[in-house]
């Protein structure tokens, strides 16, 4: 925290709380869940620079306080408070999201980026035990943040929600059953939260990956055609964002790749080994 | 706080009355006295803090708790006691000055101090001890202010006079709500023989002869104004008001009757005024500015005298409801200065040059005379105050805020204060500046016997005297 100190002197924040938004300082207060690597921090460095006030919500403490320290850092003032949290223990999410809030001053965003990917390990295995991980970080986990935030926005009728989904939530493959379920479920989840509160002033942008150059896609079984940077998919996120869309393949390349694999038929799809 | 908690369904979005700040919060609306402290309890048990809001007519965050429970005071608004023959009137905290004078008015009376909009509420009058354009004779609201009742964030309710409880009666009038919350208020209001008032309007050439004629002229009114064109430094107006005294008005009964005040809903009998603002927009640049301010100019050329009701008089900011809105989608923020009447002109003078070669003129700005008054976080001082609205837009802000500093700046070196309703961008090591370390240590203390677990807070509590 020391070096957050020294940040404190060359602007209007007290040590370890954010900038006050004032009108001709404004800023948006956003959540990242999963904010750690990947597209997440990419995206966390593009929201700050933007004017964004973040919380930064992850798994790993080290790697969190790293990068809330960087982007600090380069925008000159306290813009990212960072929070350790494993997405799994939903008992936590009510209590911290009230204090995120409050040390936000308030909450406009919430993107929730957490996910996990653990292969059964070939197309004759099964497991259980991976299976259920990835429902319990993917699924459960974006449930037990987006309700109460959801609740949140409903009655503000203000509020915008952004889920990463994935490309492969669009059909049930050979290759990872579990990890295909557990993205098909959140994209329906964000679809009908989307058909619950778009009449209510609440924006709820689906984001479906293709392959991004991150962590993650060392789990990828096969190739990765088309594989982006982080930084790529998060400048595309943000212009959604912008433009308050509803669903996004980034690249866009991959509505039109996912619409054909959506429209392959069944007997042919069954032959197939991605 | 669990996922189903119901003070997530409080979750609101609100804003300050210039529509430049947005703070979400959740929004409780106490009914009565005792649901205030069980908001402190409440709060205490889930972490969060509690500000109170009433009309939401503050210019800055003194209304806003981003994050964190508002007590949306509204509906908290009976007028508890009204005694014509005395003028003494009791109320909850949430009841507005539009209430207020309309309550009255038809007995012969008026509120001694009012604002420029009628829907501020007591409450909020209190907590930022408002002035009228009487600062100069009446004081602050606070001086008329015979009695109030609060809790305090420790459950305890204490009535304060300037008698009883003295230092929480300085302290909490201009405490920007921060100590307590008011729960009743007794005021004594003012005794009229009309409707009417007389306003005398003259125009001024330069700002020297604007504030000089303020200053000889003040003495001899109820009520003084000026409208300064800040465009071109120097062109304005003054208005001074008079009350009519006993026999002046041939038939006051029907001139105090509601139907005499009303400010009128269409404009030329046609249009419905609450869309006037949409028309407005585009007058709202630079040159459409220029253009409404010269109009202005020329039409008061000639001194003239006329009558009009009470509210047509003051409450100004209501005749084109919603005008705020038509400065479009950054909103607008008021820049209010006190300074004292030997160093008024040349700070102001310095100020508007600086702004008009930056290329971001003010388009309104209202010159008041002010005199000092007791109450702890005063912002009165012997001398004037200019008020200058600017609007706010993402090309503009950070050109903006350079203008401000050096505002402050100025200010400060000038002797000047400023007023916790209005400017936006005080930082604390201003407000330290001008309410001085003793001032400060004074309200942290009262504030640390009232409030122990510091449950009061709000944005611009935060901005100016957080920790």
């Amino acid at each position: 925290m020391s070096k957050s100190a020294k940040i404190h002197d060359q602007s209007n924040s007290k040590p370890g709380k954010p900038a006050f938004a004032t009108p001709l300082h404004p800023h948006r207060r956003g959540i990242i869940v999963g904010a750690s690597d990947g597209i997440g921090a990419a995206l966390a460095h593009k929201l700050a620079k933007e004017g964004y006030t973040l919380a930064l919500v992850a798994r790993r403490g080290d790697k969190l306080n790293e990068l809330s320290n960087e982007i600090n850092s380069i925008m000159g003032e306290i813009r990212t408070l960072p929070y350790t949290h494993d997405v799994s223990n939903y008992d936590e999410v009510p209590a911290l999201l009230s204090k995120i809030v409050a040390n936000l001053g308030g909450l406009d965003t919430l993107v929730f980026m957490a996910g996990v990917n653990y292969p059964p390990g070939g197309m004759d295995k099964y497991n259980f035990e991976n299976d259920r991980k990835m429902i319990e970080v993917n699924l459960l986990g974006a449930m037990a943040w987006l309700s109460p935030v959801a609740t949140m926005f409903h009655s503000a009728k203000a509020g915008q929600i952004v889920g990463i989904s994935s490309v492969a939530g669009d059909r049930g493959r050979v290759g990872n059953p579990g990890y295909n379920t557990s993205k098909a479920a959140l994209t329906t989840y964000l679809e009908a939260l989307r058909n619950r509160l778009t009449r209510h002033g609440v924006n709820v942008l689906t984001v479906k990956p293709g392959f991004v150059n991150t962590e993650m896609v060392k789990a990828a079984q096969g190739g990765t055609p088309l594989i982006i940077e982080p930084e790529q998919a998060a400048n595309e996120i943000y212009k959604a964002m912008k433009n308050r869309k509803q669903v996004i393949y980034t690249p866009s390349i991959w509505r039109w790749i996912m619409l054909a694999i959506q429209h392959v038929p069944s007997f042919i799809f069954r032959r197939l080994s991605f | 706080m669990n996922t189903s908690d119901p003070l997530l369904n409080t979750f609101t979005t609100l804003e300050n009355f210039g529509h430049s700040l947005k703070a979400p919060s959740y929004r409780i609306q106490p009914q009565k006295a005792d649901e205030i402290y069980e908001a402190f309890q409440l709060a205490k048990k889930q972490g969060l803090t509690v500000s109170t809001r009433g009309g939401g007519r503050s210019y800055n965050d003194a209304a806003l708790n981003g994050g964190g429970i508002i007590l949306d005071m509204s509906a908290m608004n009976q007028i508890v006691e009204w005694d014509p023959a005395t003028g003494v009137v009791r109320c909850e905290p949430g009841v507005t000055l539009q209430k207020l004078w309309e309550k009255v008015l038809p007995d012969g009376w008026w509120p001694p101090v009012v604002s420029g909009t009628m829907f501020t509420t007591l409450g909020g009058c209190l907590s930022a001890n408002i002035h009228g354009k009487n600062n100069f004779r009446m004081g602050p609201i606070g001086e008329h202010v015979i009695e109030f009742t609060a809790v305090l964030p420790t459950g305890a309710e204490v009535t304060c006079s300037p008698k009883k409880n003295g230092d929480l009666f300085y302290s909490m009038i201009s405490g920007l709500g921060m100590l307590g919350v008011f729960t009743s208020i007794t005021l004594q209001m003012k005794k009229m023989y009309s409707g009417l008032i007389e306003v005398h309007a003259w125009p001024t050439h330069t700002m020297k002869e604007h504030l000089s004629l303020i200053e000889q002229n003040a003495p001899g009114y109820d009520y003084i104004v000026g409208w300064l064109d800040t465009m071109t430094v120097g062109h304005g107006q003054i208005h001074a008001a008079n009350y009519l005294h006993e026999g002046d008005d041939p038939n006051p009964q029907k001139t105090m009757q509601l139907e005499s005040q009303n400010l009128p809903s269409r404009l030329f009998g046609v249009m419905p005024k609450s869309l006037l603002h949409y028309f407005m927009t585009p007058f709202v640049n630079n040159l459409g500015w220029w253009g409404v301010n010269t109009a202005k100019y020329i039409a008061s050329l000639r001194k003239h005298t006329f009558r009009q009701p009470h509210a047509a008089f003051h409450f100004l900011l209501d005749y084109v409801p919603d005008w705020e809105r038509a400065v479009g989608p950054g909103g607008l923020i008021q820049y209010q200065s006190f300074l004292p009447k030997e160093t008024a002109l040349q700070a102001w003078t310095e100020m508007l040059t600086l702004a008009k070669k930056q290329g971001y003129p003010s388009y309104l700005g209202v010159t008041k005379r002010h005199r000092p008054d007791k109450f702890l976080l005063t912002h009165a001082v012997d001398g004037f105050s200019l008020a200058l609205d600017f609007k706010v837009t993402n090309r503009n802000r950070a050109t903006l805020h350079k203008i401000l500093q050096e505002y402050d700046r100025i200010v400060i070196a000038n002797g000047g204060r400023f007023y916790f309703a209005k400017n936006s961008e005080t930082s604390a090591e201003t407000a330290r500046a001008f309410l001085g370390e003793e001032t400060i240590v004074k309200y942290k203390k009262l504030k640390k016997r009232c409030d122990p677990n510091n449950l009061l807070e709000s944005d611009l509590y935060r901005r100016v005297f957080g920790e």
